[in-house]
C-alpha cells in the first residue's frame, strides 16, 4: 500500500498543501479576514501529514528492498541491517532532502499547535514564511532529486553502503544535525513577519527565543555528534578538521547563539531589536547557505555528497529568493522599526553586545576561512589552501575576550552596573584562575593552551559562584540556600550550567593541544612507550565478520606494570566494496583516552610487521561533555516558566512546545 | 518622533548592506556554478597547483642527508624530476618508499619532508631508504600550503623549466608509474 508512487504523490500534495499554506494567511492577515487566517494551522498540519506519508513511503521501500526505486538501490543492499536501512533512507541527497522538508513540516505543525496565545496575524503570517520557505524545497525534492524515481531493470541486490556510514553515531548525527538547522527557520519566520507588521517589541523577544535556544541545543548536539564520529570512525585522532561541512555547522551556531543572547535585550530592555532581526535571518540563511552549497559541489569538502551543478543552479535560485526576499524586506522595513534607547557600557545589556559582536566577528572569521579559497580562485586565478593555522591565528584572539567577558555577564545588573562590586563577588574564581594558570604552565607547553585552559577554569567558576551567590550558599543557613535555590528561576541554572557546559568543552579543546601520539611498525611481540603507558602488541589475527575480514589486534596497556586495558583494534575488508575501514579502539577514563588504531601489515608472511598508531588523548571526551552540558542548559532555560508563560498580558502558554520537542 | 532627512537615508543605506553582501556572494557563486558547468571551474582543483604552470615561489632548507632546494633550481632543470612530499608520521609515506626505492634510478628524485622534525625525518629516511637526490624541510608546512598540497604522500612531476607536468594526491604504486608516469616521461623525453 505504501508503495513509492503513493509517497511521490503525497511529497506533490505537501509541496501544493505548503504553496497554500504560503500564500492564504498572508493575504488573510493583509485584509485582517480571520477566517482565511485561521486556513493557516490546517494547512500546516495538513502539509505535515503529507510529508509523514511520504517519508514512510520511502522508509517502507528501504526496508522491503524495493531495489526498483534508484535511491534504496544505490544505497542500500539485502545484507544491510534493518537499522541501517532506515537510517540509510537520509544517508544521501534526496532522502536527506525529504528529511530536511519533514523537519521544516514539523516546524510550521508546532508553532500551529504551541502558538495558540500569539496574535491571530503574527501567527498566520509565521506559519505562511515557514510554508513558504517548505514549499520551495519539496519543489526543489519533486524536481531535481526525487528520492522516489524508478529504475528498469531493477537491480537484485543494491550497490550498499558506504561502509565508514554504517555506524550508529552517523546515523542519528543528520536527524539531530538537521533539526538544528531547520529550527531557525522559526526564529527566521517571526523575524520576517515582525518586519511584514513592522513591530518588534518585548513580547516578540519573548516569543522568539524558547524556539531559538530550542533549535540551538540540537544544533549543539548535532556538530558534537559529527565530531565525535569524526574521532573515533575516521581513526587519524582528530576532532575537528576545519572542513566547509563542519564550517557550515559552525557558522550558524555562532550567530545563533549570538541570537539568543540579544534577544534576551530585546525582552527584557526592548533594544537590540533590529539588529536581533537581523540575526535571526542570517543564521537561518547560514543554515540554508551551508546544507545546500555543500550539495552543489561549490565547496571542496570530504563530506561530498553527489554533485550536479544543476541541481545546484536551482538551489542558488531558491535561496536568492529566500535569503535575497528576506534581506530586501530587511532593507525595506528596518529603517521605519524604532531604535532602542542607548545603554550604559557596563551593564548586563552591555556584556550582551559585546557578546554578540565577539561571536559575530568570530562567525566572519570561519566565513571568510571557508569562502577565501573559491573566491580567490574565482577572481585571481590563484589557488590557496586555508586550514588549521589560519583558523588557530584568528579564532583564539576572538575567543580569549569572549572567554573573560562570559565570566562577568551573568552577574552585571541591567540598566547600570557598576564593576567593582562584581569583580568582588569573582575574586574567588580570579585567584582559581590564576592558580591554575601556574599549575597549567608546568603541566602544558604553548602559551594559547595554558591561557585558555585558565579561563575555562574562571568560566566554570564564575558560572558555580553566580549560582552560589545568589542562593547566599555559606552567607545562610544551608536550608535557607536550599529554599532560594527552589525559588530561583530555572533559566538562572540553565545559564550558569551553559556557560560551565562551554568551560569544559574549552578544557577538553587545550588539553587535546597536548595530545602525544606515536606511529611504528613493528613485529607481534614489542613494547613501546608512550605518554607513561607501556603498549604491547600481543597478537593479530584474521576473524570473520558478517560482510567482511577483520584483522584484530591485541594491545595490552599497562601502566606501571599493572594492566589497565587490553584493546583491540582491527582493520576491516569489506568484500563487495573493496574497501577498508579502520575500528579504532578507544579506552577512557574520563580524563583521558587510550586511543590505538591498526594500519597496514608490511614484510614477509614469515616475519609480518604492523604499524601501529597510538595516541594519548588527554580530556579528550570532556569536548563532547560540555557540548551536551551545553545543550542541557539550554534545555533547562526552556523549562523555566517564565520562557512558557507568555507575555504579561497573555496569561497562558506559547511555547511548552520546545521542552518536549 | 522624527529625525532628519540625511539621518534616515544613512539608516537606509546600512539596513541595505546586508543585502548588497548577500548579492555579492550569490554572484560569485553563480559565476562558480556556471564555470563548473563549462569545466572553467573545478572547485576540486583548488588545492592542487595547476598543471602546465611553472612550480610556485619557495625554499626548503636542507633536510639531513641531503641538501635544499628552491624554485629556482627546479625551473633551471634540463631534465624532469620528481618532488615528492613526505613525514616520518605518515603511514601510506612509509608504505610508498619500496616503490620510490625502485623507481630512483630511472628518475631523480626531490624530497621535501612535511611538518617533521628534521631528526625525525633523518631517522625516517635511514630505515626506509633514501630515494632522494636533494632534500628540503618544511618544518612549519607553509611550502606544503605554497604547493596547495592536501596531505602526504603527495608527488609532482616536474619538467624541463620547472613546469609541473603531473600530480598524484595519493601514494604512488606500479601500476600508476607503468598506466602513466611512463608514458608522460617519454612524451617529455621526446620534446
Amino acid at each position: 500500500m505504501l508503495s513509492p508512487e503513493l509517497g511521490h504523490y503525497a511529497l506533490a500534495l505537501a509541496c501544493i498543501l505548503a504553496a497554500a499554506q504560503g500564500i492564504l494567511p498572508l493575504i488573510g492577515a493583509q485584509r485582517r479576514d480571520r477566517r482565511v487566517m485561521m486556513l493557516a494551522p490546517g494547512l500546516a498540519v495538513g502539509q505535515l501529514l503529507a510529508l509523514l506519508a511520504s517519508f514512510l513511503c520511502l522508509v517502507n521501500a528501504a526496508v522491503t528492498d524495493d531495489f526498483s526505486v534508484q535511491n534504496i538501490a544505490a544505497n542500500s543492499a539485502v545484507s544491510k541491517p534493518l537499522l541501517y536501512k532506515i537510517t540509510g533512507v537520509w544517508g544521501n541527497h534526496e532522502g536527506s532532502i525529504l528529511l530536511w522538508a519533514l523537519i521544516l513540516g514539523i516546524c510550521g505543525a508546532a508553532v500551529a499547535a504551541f502558538g495558540r496565545n500569539l496574535p491571530s496575524a503574527l501567527r498566520a503570517r509565521v506559519i505562511a514564511v515557514l510554508g513558504a520557505v517548505a514549499a520551495g524545497f519539496e519543489l526543489f525534492c519533486l524536481t531535481t532529486s526525487d528520492p522516489f524515481a524508478r529504475v528498469w531493470p531493477a537491480p537484485m541486490d543494491g550497490q550498499g553502503m558506504n561502509p565508514l556510514l554504517q555506524d550508529p553515531g552517523l546515523a542519528f548525527h543528520p536527524p539531530i544535525l538537521y533539526t538544528g538547522y531547520v529550527g531557525f527557520a522559526v526564529p527566521f519566520a517571526f523575524a520576517i513577519a515582525a518586519l511584514m507588521e513592522g513591530r518588534v517589541d518585548a513580547a516578540w523577544g519573548r516569543w522568539v527565543r524558547p524556539w531559538a535556544v530550542a533549535a540551538w541545543c540540537f544544533l549543539t548536539c548535532g556538530i558534537a555528534l559529527g565530531s565525535w564520529w569524526s574521532y573515533y570512525v575516521l581513526g587519524w585522532g582528530g576532532y575537528w578538521f576545519w572542513d566547509p561541512v563542519e564550517n557550515a555547522s559552525l557558522i550558524p551556531w555562532l550567530t545563533g547563539t549570538a541570537l539568543i543572547h540579544s534577544a534576551i535585550v530585546v525582552e527584557k530592555r526592548e533594544s537590540l531589536k533590529i539588529w536581533t532581526v537581523l540575526l535571526a535571518i542570517a543564521t537561518f540563511s547560514f543554515s540554508l547557505s551551508g546544507t545546500f552549497l555543500v550539495r552543489s559541489g561549490i565547496l571542496n569538502s570530504v563530506h561530498a555528497f553527489a554533485n550536479d551543478p544543476a541541481r545546484g543552479i536551482f538551489i542558488l535560485g531558491l535561496l536568492a529568493v529566500v535569503i535575497g526576499g528576506s534581506l530586501a524586506l530587511f532593507a525595506y522595513r528596518a529603517p521605519t522599526l524604532t531604535a532602542g534607547g542607548l545603554f550604559a557600557p557596563v551593564s548586563r545589556e552591555g556584556a550582551l553586545v559585546l557578546n554578540n559582536i565577539l561571536l559575530c566577528s568570530l562567525c566572519a572569521v570561519v566565513v571568510t576561512g571557508t569562502m577565501y579559497p573559491p573566491f580567490m580562485s574565482l577572481l585571481f586565478d590563484r589557488t590557496i589552501s586555508v586550514g588549521k593555522p589560519f583558523f588557530d591565528a584568528t579564532t583564539i584572539p576572538l575567543a580569549i575576550p569572549l572567554f573573560i567577558f562570559m565570566g562577568f555577564g551573568p552577574m552585571l545588573p541591567w540598566k547600570r552596573a557598576q564593576l567593582w562590586p562584581v569583580l568582588q563577588r569573582l575574586w574567588i574564581a580570579a585567584l582559581l584562575a590564576g592558580v591554575a594558570f601556574a599549575v597549567f604552565t608546568f603541566g602544558m607547553s604553548g602559551i594559547p593552551p595554558i591561557l585558555c585552559s585558565a579561563l575555562a577554569v574562571w568560566v566554570i567558576c564564575s558560572s558555580v559562584l553566580d549560582i552560589a551567590d545568589r542562593v547566599r550558599l555559606f552567607r545562610m543557613p544551608l536550608s535557607g540556600s536550599l529554599q532560594r535555590a527552589r525559588m530561583l528561576p530555572r533559566s538562572i541554572f540553565g545559564t550558569a550550567i551553559a556557560h560551565a557546559g562551554v568551560g569544559i568543552t574549552i578544557l577538553g579543546l587545550a588539553a587535546m593541544s597536548q595530545a602525544q601520539h606515536k606511529i611504528v611498525e613493528v613485529p607481534v611481540g614489542t613494547t613501546e612507550h608512550l605518554a607513561g603507558y607501556d603498549w604491547t602488541l600481543t597478537d593479530v589475527k584474521q576473524e570473520p565478520g558478517p560482510n567482511y575480514t577483520a584483522l584484530v589486534a591485541t594491545l595490552e596497556v599497562r601502566h606501571n606494570g599493572k594492566i589497565v586495558t587490553i584493546m583491540h583494534p582491527s582493520k576491516r575488508s569489506f568484500n563487495s566494496q573493496n574497501q577498508t575501514t579502520t575500528e579504532v579502539s578507544i579506552h577512557t577514563n574520563l580524563l583521558a583516552d587510550l586511543y590505538g588504531v591498526l594500519g597496514d601489515k608490511h614484510g614477509t608472511d614469515a616475519a609480518p610487521t604492523y604499524v601501529l598508531r597510538l595516541h594519548y588523548n588527554p580530556l579528550a571526551p570532556w569536548m563532547w561533555l560540555g557540548a551536551l552540558i551545553m545543550a542541557i542548559g539550554g534545555a533547562l532555560s526552556l523549562s523555566d516558566r517564565r520562557m512558557r508563560v507568555g507575555a504579561p498580558r497573555r496569561a497562558k502558554s506559547s511555547s511548552d512546545t520546545v521542552t518536549t520537542a | 518622533m522624527s529625525t532628519p532627512p540625511e539621518n534616515t537615508t544613512r539608516r537606509r543605506l546600512l539596513m541595505a548592506v546586508p543585502l548588497a553582501g548577500a548579492a555579492v556572494v550569490g554572484v560569485g557563486f553563480w559565476k562558480m556554478l556556471s564555470g563548473m558547468q563549462h569545466g572553467s571551474f573545478n572547485p576540486h582543483n583548488i588545492n592542487a597547483p595547476v598543471l602546465n604552470r611553472p612550480v610556485p615561489d619557495f625554499s626548503v632548507p636542507d633536510q639531513a642527508p641531503g641538501q635544499g632546494f628552491t624554485a629556482q633550481d627546479l625551473r633551471a632543470l634540463t631534465q624532469p624530476v620528481l618532488v615528492n612530499f613526505f613525514a616520518s608520521w605518515c603511514i601510506p609515506c612509509l608504505a610508498e618508499m619500496p616503490t620510490l626505492m625502485g623507481l630512483k634510478d630511472d628518475l631523480p628524485m626531490w624530497g621535501i619532508a612535511y611538518k617533521d622534525r628534521p631528526e625525525n625525518a633523518a631517522g625516517f629516511l635511514k630505515h626506509s631508504g633514501n630515494p632522494f637526490t636533494r632534500l628540503g624541510n618544511d618544518h612549519d608546512g607553509r611550502v606544503g600550503i605554497d604547493w596547495g598540497i592536501s596531505g602526504v604522500p603527495e608527488t609532482f612531476l616536474i619538467g624541463p623549466g620547472g613546469i609541473i607536468r603531473w600530480h598524484s594526491a595519493a601514494p604512488l604504486d606500479v601500476d600508476t608509474i607503468r598506466s602513466t608516469l611512463a608514458p608522460l616521461l617519454e612524451s617529455l623525453k621526446k620534446s
